[in-house]
């Protein structure tokens, strides 16, 4: 049970994204004892955990941390990141942290930082494995050692439990590795008591900062107010306002059930959840439910699937516009008995596809009869293969077909439109997300390492 | 004949997580949705034939107080894959526009 409302700032969808600096002087005026914000996310593919590189530019990250990191300060509240780094692997929280530290030297101050490590030890996984304690989530099968081996960075997505461990201990700033965005903003409330059901649930809403709100670019954050039978949402941007449409579809967003959100520990229901307008910009929330369940840690694994090079045309040619569809197919055979007749390659060890900017690149599929052709097309040629050097190898062989492969057969060489030179580009590896699975735990910090850096006594020493 | 297009005021696509896409269609009113939101056109078929998912494993859940239908199924390849043409996936509802519907 709380003794007051607790509310908490989000200031912004992911660190990085551009926080205001007035949306969190509004926030703390209106009594907010806590920052919290997620950093990143498994949605922009497997390259950031694979490689343990942020997403966001240096700068950006810098310039909100500088922001949250200053108003924490100053009103002597703690500021919680999640997800550091965007994959939230070690080297993705090692590299916030060193900017954490920087910062502060900037502003003077000397706030003691916990950094939460989730990167996980494969030969750990492969015994706990072993043990039965990894399952599978659909659509993936059990877990078997060459996938875990397959994996460049493994890390376990963390629940509320070990911020919570961090703060009590007087964390100024938690840093975290990989976590649900919804532990991260549940984490100071749980701490002070609130109930589960309205902690989890606010931070679904909150978890996208503005997004829930009934005009997400008009500004960055929210404000979460949670209580002991419910809690509310607001903009922190004073112009904007949430209604309960806005805050109620949020949670369908990224979600494949509207009703039933997955977390460690347990399952948040909001099926019976009761939205209505507190006053003209504010939504009160009512009746989310959180079920206890066995603790799990949902496992991320990325790895490398093979390597790409591209190649990009362009073609305004009415004729070959006309008939798109057979001129991709016919090209393609040509590209690819061109790289096995040259190259001695057989079929598995190499791929090529043709992607048709401006006519069906995006889906891949037959545009339907009688679909009038488009000005031009761009189309991007994509080698893959299972080393650079054999996709660069295969882009070069077909370098002269894909850039004067002819309509009519018969007819003098065509040449399009290369926008490069060299032609060919190495792309690099295609990175891969490995796994669906979860881990069974005993405590929920047995998976997690948390590493202080305290900087008040650096300054003494 | 109708179409999803006609009876929907909006209707988006993302992944949710890298192993699932997740389609929202929101109707246009609660007539429409009313008489289409269990229409069988819009079943685990259409997304076998589209998208190539296991029909097996659609899900799909009325929100009656937004009047608006969920539809999420697990992708034939992870997100990111060799052959990805949609990172986010949110290109992908223009495939289900012109679906026609049934009652």
């Amino acid at each position: 049970m709380l003794d007051a409302p607790v509310k908490i700032i989000v200031p912004v969808g992911s660190l990085g994204a551009g926080v205001r600096e007035e949306e969190i002087a509004y926030g703390i005026a209106q009594g907010a004892t806590a920052i919290a914000t997620d950093a990143g996310s498994t949605d922009s593919g497997a390259a950031y955990l694979a490689l343990g590189i942020s997403k966001n530019n240096r700068g950006s990250v810098k310039r909100d941390l500088t922001i949250l990191m200053k108003a924490g300060a100053e009103a002597g509240i703690p500021l919680i990141v999640g997800t550091c780094g965007q994959a939230g692997g070690d080297k993705n929280l090692d590299w916030t942290r060193e900017l954490a530290i920087e910062v502060a030297g900037e502003l003077g101050i000397h706030p003691r930082i916990a950094a939460l490590y989730s990167e996980q030890d494969k030969d750990e996984l492969k015994a706990r494995n072993a043990a039965g304690r990894i399952r599978p989530l659909p659509p993936l099968g059990p877990l078997d050692n060459d996938t875990i081996e397959a994996c460049d960075h493994i890390v376990a997505a963390m629940g509320a439990e070990p911020y919570i461990a961090a703060l009590e201990k007087g964390a100024d700033i938690v840093l975290g590795g990989r976590t649900t965005d919804t532990a991260v903003l549940a984490s100071f409330a749980l701490m002070k008591g609130a109930p589960a059901g309205p902690a989890w649930h606010a931070a679904k809403i909150a978890e996208c900062g503005g997004q829930c709100t009934v005009a997400p670019t008009s500004g960055s954050g929210v404000l979460i107010t949670i209580g002991n039978d419910g809690f509310e949402v607001e903009p922190l941007n004073e112009g904007n306002r949430c209604s309960p449409h806005s805050v109620s579809a949020h949670m369908l967003y990224e979600n494949s059930d509207p009703f039933r959100l997955i977390e460690p520990g347990g399952v948040l229901d909001v099926t019976d959840a009761d939205y209505q307008q507190s006053d003209e910009r504010t939504v009160r929330v009512s009746g989310s439910r959180w079920d206890t369940m066995p603790y799990t840690m949902k496992l991320e694994g990325a790895g490398t699937a093979g390597y790409q090079t591209v190649m990009l045309i362009g073609i305004q040619d009415p004729e070959v516009l006309g008939r798109l569809d057979e001129f991709h197919d016919n090209m393609l055979a040509v590209l690819q008995e061109r790289v096995r007749s040259t190259m001695g390659l057989k079929d598995d060890e190499f791929h090529i596809s043709l992607r048709l900017y401006g006519w069906n690149a995006v889906s891949g599929d037959k545009p339907p009869e009688g679909t009038p052709p488009p000005r031009e097309v761009g189309i991007l040629f994509v080698a893959t293969a299972e080393s650079q050097e054999t996709a660069s190898q295969i882009a070069k062989a077909c370098n002269p077909y894909f850039f004067h492969f002819p309509i009519n057969l018969d007819e003098e060489l065509p040449s399009y439109g290369f926008a490069f030179s060299p032609a060919d580009i190495d792309r690099g590896p295609v990175f891969e997300f490995k796994l669906n699975h979860v881990v069974e735990v005993d405590d929920p910090c047995e998976l997690v390492r948390t590493d202080w850096t305290d900087l008040s006594k650096v300054e003494a020493a | 004949m109708t179409t999803l297009n006609d009876v929907c005021r909006h209707v988006r696509s993302k992944n949710a997580g890298p192993y699932w896409v997740t389609f929202d269609l929101f109707f246009k009113d609660e007539d429409s949705f009313e008489r289409y939101q269990d229409s069988k056109a819009l079943g685990p078929d259409l997304f076998k034939r589209l998208f190539d998912a296991d029909p097996a494993l659609v899900k799909r859940f009325p929100v009656p107080s937004l009047r608006m239908v969920k539809i999420s199924y697990p992708r034939a390849s992870a997100q990111g894959g060799v052959v990805e043409r949609d990172m986010h996936s949110g290109q992908q509802f223009v495939r289900i526009l012109d679906t026609e519907l049934d009652d």
